[in-house]
């Protein structure tokens, strides 16, 4: 090998190292970014010729009542998403004992975040069946009029969102269940001897202790939430009458939907989806930045 | 031990906790218990709506048979595995060396392109579709498995490099100042320093972008169309299309699809915590 490498190897090896991961992300990912930011100011089918129309499409979409729908719904997801993480609170402290078989106790309560989200869908869209599935047979046996879930408006979002809270929960669960693992037990115990209880105990001397835990199960819903896709394409496909959309259903919808190939203006809904995405991201960001800083 | 031991609180509520466990295990995982049963139910208890009632008749081989042999739920499979395997071994590969990079070098624009790893690896998906679809048409590998593959080898690089610089970052940096001391060249570092102590990340890593992949429904929709190379989520798809009402076969297939990942879960589930808990405790 030659001088110039033996003297320069600690500056180039890591560009060397980083060449090929960089080339493929700045391919698939990063520059798609801004392609997709650009597109959004034309008008396009995908095959044929770009015209560019300026800022119309994000124009068009401030009168879009389906636009609308998607948003509020993506807000209803963001919110009711965030249920997840005092479940999996709950869960875990539930499941943080020693009592003999609760390791596969614990497995089994992960369960529902390992099999694929078109799984999930496709049992809970049996659940909520008005014929025979579960939740009626159990309404109507409690006296109530069965509920279409899923064909009926006010009660589609809602139904998706709980069917994906199980595997988030899920996911939470087990967040929560390594950090409980982590507290510090001499903590615990000096409480105790202050005859700190329960709840008290829970808010004032564990949880403060588990804030890494909660910080990752806020990261990870809110991107759950907002990726929303797979659940609502499989148990509605957007309906009924498109009152399930979120954004991101939306948005393929018009891209690759059955309506035409309209990619400027899917492009521009992606580019709201992705600003409301880089609020979160930013601020996750800072927040690494800080304790980069801080080590 | 938050909360208190059961082991130290009085009978009774010891003996609550032993009833309680079960029952809420059965009502936590009560849909896919009901998925399991109807799985091995006949065409006739469906049609007769016996779907929570004690099953005519147990049918499993035959149901199982009759998805592999009427559709092509085999084929699908086989493509989940050519899309996953590949992919796992494409992004641990370069996020190793991205990871290692980015772990023990100091250099200006490090923490920069750090943060647009992370940050990439955040984005929704949305915004990447359109361009990403163009340019898998342009390579000629629209609607093929490599295509496929590629993009996710990509894509899983950025939270792969998350997890592998925040691993090596955490090693014993003297072993490498020791080996430089030594003479040994950077690559050599690498390789035989840094990779032997990198196994756990790795296993972690593997178990984890093995269910990730195998899972991706929205990339199977864009990428690719038809048995000959949909994996099992939009294979899934367009079966349940077929199958209306066939509710036996649809859950068996459920049932297939969702064993790889389960299967992976419970023989590698040490490393597959590790994995996802990364960052929960510090």
């Amino acid at each position: 090998m030659g001088t110039y490498w033996k003297k320069n190897q600690q500056r180039l090896a890591p560009w060397l190292f980083l060449a090929p991961g960089i080339a493929m992300f700045a391919l698939y990912v990063i520059i798609p970014i801004f392609q997709s930011m650009n597109i959004s100011f034309y008008e396009w089918d995908g095959l044929g010729d770009r015209t560019w129309v300026g800022m119309n499409n994000y124009v068009e979409l401030m009168d879009d009542e389906a636009f609308y729908t998607s948003l509020k719904n993506n807000v209803i997801w963001l919110v009711l998403y965030m249920l997840a993480i005092p479940a999996g609170l709950f869960v875990a402290l539930f499941l943080n004992q020693t009592v003999r078989g609760i390791r596969i106790y614990k497995s089994l309560f992960f369960f529902p975040f390992v099999i694929s989200q078109v799984v999930v869908g496709l049992v809970f869209s049996w659940f909520y069946d008005p014929s025979f599935g579960l939740l009626n047979i159990a309404l109507m046996s409690l006296g109530f009029e069965a509920i279409p879930v899923l064909a009926d408006e006010t009660w589609v979002t809602y139904g998706i969102i709980a069917a994906g809270l199980w595997p988030q929960t899920a996911y939470c669960m087990i967040l929560y269940l390594t950090g409980l693992n982590a507290v510090d037990p001499e903590q615990i115990e000096a409480a105790r001897l202050d005859n700190a209880k329960g709840l008290k105990m829970l808010w004032y001397v564990v949880l403060p202790q588990l804030k890494p835990a909660t910080f990752i199960a806020v990261v990870v819903t809110v991107i759950g939430a907002l990726r929303s896709f797979d659940l609502v394409s499989i148990m509605t496909d957007g309906g009924p009458w498109g009152s399930s959309r979120v954004l991101a259903f939306y948005m393929y919808e018009q891209a690759f939907g059955e309506y035409g190939f309209r990619m400027g203006y899917g492009a521009a809904i992606a580019v709201i989806l992705f600003l409301i995405m880089m609020v979160y991201i930013s601020a996750f960001l800072f927040k690494m930045y800080r304790d980069e800083k801080g080590r | 031990m938050f909360p208190t031991p059961i082991e130290k609180t009085s009978p009774a509520s010891q003996w609550i906790y032993k009833v309680a466990l079960p029952i809420a295990l059965i009502l936590w995982l009560l849909p896919l218990l009901a998925v399991a049963m109807t799985s091995v139910r006949s065409a006739g208890d469906i049609n007769a709506g016996n779907y929570w009632g004690w099953p005519t008749s147990f049918n499993l081989m035959a149901n199982y048979t009759a998805i592999f042999e009427n559709t092509p739920i085999g084929q699908y499979i086989m493509n989940s595995f050519k899309v996953t395997i590949p992919t796992v071994i494409g992004a641990v590969a370069l996020s190793c060396m991205t990871g290692f990079a980015l772990g023990v070098y100091k250099f200006k624009a490090n923490l920069l392109l750090f943060f647009m790893f992370v940050a990439g690896n955040f984005v929704p998906f949305q915004i990447l579709m359109v361009p990403v679809r163009d340019l898998t048409l342009n390579m000629g590998l629209y609607n093929t498995i490599s295509g496929l593959a590629l993009f996710h080898i990509a894509f899983q690089t950025g939270f792969c490099t998350l997890f592998m610089r925040n691993f090596i970052k955490a090693l014993p940096f003297e072993l490498i100042e020791a080996a430089r001391v030594e003479g040994v060249s950077e690559i050599r570092i690498f390789w035989f320093v840094v990779i032997p102590l990198m196994r756990p990340a790795i296993a972690a890593l593997s178990v984890l972008i093995f269910t990730f992949i195998w899972n991706d429904y929205f990339w199977a929709t864009v990428l690719t169309q038809g048995a000959e190379t949909q994996p099992i989520t939009a294979g899934l798809y367009s079966l349940n299309g077929q199958w209306v009402a066939a509710w036996h076969l649809v859950s068996a297939g459920s049932i297939v699809a969702a064993l790889p990942p389960v299967l992976m879960f419970f023989l590698m589930q040490k490393h597959f915590i590790a994995g996802l808990t990364l960052g929960a405790v510090k």
